[in-house]
């Protein structure tokens, strides 16, 4: 029988994915300066990349790394000092600063790298960086992808993506942002940004589609894998078990939601035995742990819990849909959006006939952010033809598909309005 | 990527003794590292064959047999499901993983990786839902 004999390359690669979150989170905290930490994390690389495939991979290759990145840290640090020494002429302390240094880097290696995993992940999300220069750097220092991968992932040229790393590098060191877990008042907001980053992440991936680079769809196990990450570093934080619980559940549903030629297949026409059990077992754990038994959830959790009706259900029309039309009034109250308000009354008509939809839809009329927004008007079409008022129903389905953006969609749009011209 | 990885079962495994104080420990700490890297999906322990049973299929005809099972090795003692970049990193994964049954016997660790559905093919289709994948989120 062969030796599966995996090349070096992707051994080192899956190396490198599993050690460099934990060797830049220590080095940051020696160093206090992320972008500095991820320098030294990538240069132990390079000496790794040069000297594993002679000598063969360590046995302990975390442990290597980090000493390797610690050689290179220390000879910056003397030849730091010297040049200080030299331009001020202040030899007398440097050598004990020198000593304090080596000897936080000793530290560092030996503590516990959760909090410190933590500080990388409220760090690499700061709201001091723009959206793009947050998913970039999450996905560099705590996914361990190369630029090349999150440049494919983001259809961005990879010297694009690489300039937007090093400014966001640069822009966090000339911030000042401290390498810490935020506390009190400000802790609320730096998560949610944390949670937006990963959720971006995931539905980035989840939009990908036929001829994407493979690492577009990646998008979507990577982000879950993030979730997943946080919620065992700050599993206090009902919020994150809510993230992942949507992000499992929705995920559950990939095979499911295109046909054989690439069509998008809706929610209730998915075949629901393509949906992974597995996955949502995970993602209703996940929200159990979220959910707060007297109400008062988090968007992130009722979205979950959303999405939990759907996959609690075992065919269509054993759908919940009064739960899933109060998660929706709850959301509506958390985080009021037009399309929420319309998807409320969309379940509102499910649980309780097609007028009392109607009526939440009749509300949303002079909604100026869904003026152009096809769906508006293809779900009171839809509402008006179930109640028998087929004119007004065609009118709506003539109107929404003179807003669709696609030519299937239209022609679905312009048949169900001959449809009702029909009746 | 989604990989099994499949312990295969041991002398003492199928002889119905427990793992020892030690292993247990080593076990569980090996799992929480799984689980803090985001990449552990389930993971589960079988009892010995002779608790279990084989439907042998022949034309015509289903047979139940009874366990224990003699081929060892074959058995399946059981497994881990990860959730990781590359068939690599779920061998740098399983490397890592305790002696599973004590270090008197040789042991072994199957990687297999799960059947998953590939690109969408490429249509005017799919970029329908390159568009529409958000709305359709929002439908829910």
């Amino acid at each position: 029988m062969a030796e599966p004999t995996p090349d070096i390359h992707r051994t080192i690669d899956a190396v490198w994915r599993i050690e460099s979150p934990k060797l830049i989170a220590s080095l940051a905290r020696m160093v206090r300066d992320v972008g500095l930490a991820e320098d030294l994390a990538q240069d132990a690389l390079v000496v790794a990349l040069e000297r594993w495939p002679a000598e063969g991979i360590p046995d302990n290759p975390g442990a290597w790394l980090m000493t390797a990145a610690k050689r290179r840290g220390i000879d910056l640090l003397r030849r730091e000092t010297l040049l200080e020494r030299k331009h001020e002429e202040l030899g007398r302390d440097v050598t004990a600063r020198q000593e304090q240094a080596v000897s936080d880097l000793d530290r560092a290696l030996d503590d516990d790298v959760g909090d410190d995993l933590l500080r990388l992940i409220f760090t690499a999300c700061h709201p001091v960086l723009s959206r793009e220069a947050r998913l970039a750097l999450t996905l560099r220092m705590l996914g361990g992808l190369t630029t090349d991968e999150i440049a494919r992932a983001f259809l961005v040229p990879e010297a694009t993506l690489a300039q937007r790393i090093v400014r966001a590098k640069r822009t966090l060191a000339e911030a000042r942002v401290p390498f810490e877990i935020p506390r009190g008042e400000d802790r609320a907001a730096r998560l949610s940004s944390v949670l937006e980053v990963i959720y971006l992440i995931f539905n980035e991936g989840y939009t990908a589609t036929a001829g994407d680079d493979w690492m577009r769809p990646a998008l979507c196990e990577e982000a879950l894998r993030l979730g997943r990450v946080l919620a065992e570093l700050a599993p206090q934080e009902l919020e994150v078990h809510g993230l992942v619980a949507l992000m499992e559940i929705q995920a559950s549903r990939l095979k499911a939601r295109t046909g054989a030629s690439g069509e998008p297949i809706l929610l209730l026409d998915q075949n629901r035995a393509l949906w992974d059990q597995l996955l949502i077992r995970r993602g209703l754990a996940a929200l159990a742990k979220a959910e707060k038994p007297g109400g008062g959830s988090g968007p992130y959790t009722l979205q979950a819990a959303i999405a939990a009706c759907h996959a609690r259900a075992r065919t269509p029309d054993q759908t919940d849909w009064a739960r899933i039309a109060s998660l929706y009034a709850e959301l509506a109250r958390v985080s009021p959006s037009p399309v929420v308000e319309l998807n409320r009354a969309v379940a509102v008509a499910m649980a309780s006939g097609p007028a009392a939809g109607l009526a939440l839809v009749e509300a949303l009329a002079s909604e100026p952010s869904l003026k152009d927004y096809h769906l508006l008007p293809s779900v009171r079409g839809d509402l008006l033809a179930k109640l028998g008022r087929n004119s007004e129903a065609r009118a709506e389905f003539e109107r929404a598909a003179s807003l669709a953006r696609n030519a299937r969609e239209r022609e679905l749009l312009l048949g169900r309005a001959r449809a009702c011209a029909r009746d | 990527m989604r990989f099994m990885m499949i312990v295969k079962s041991q002398k003492d495994w199928e002889a119905g003794v427990m793992p020892s104080e030690e292993l247990m420990a080593a076990m569980n700490k090996y799992n929480e590292e799984l689980m803090k890297a985001g990449v552990l999906l389930d993971v589960a322990g079988l009892r010995p064959s002779s608790e279990g049973v084989r439907i042998r299929f022949s034309p015509g005809k289903r047979t139940v047999i009874d366990g224990p099972f003699t081929e060892s090795k074959e058995l399946v003692g059981g497994y881990w499901i990860l959730q990781v970049k590359s068939l690599e990193e779920a061998i740098e994964w399983a490397k890592r993983a305790p002696f599973p049954c004590g270090e008197d016997e040789d042991a072994e660790i199957e990687i297999r990786s799960f059947l998953e559905v590939d690109d969408f093919a490429p249509s005017e289709a799919a970029e329908r839902a390159r568009e529409l994948g958000k709305t359709f989120e929002n439908k829910k």
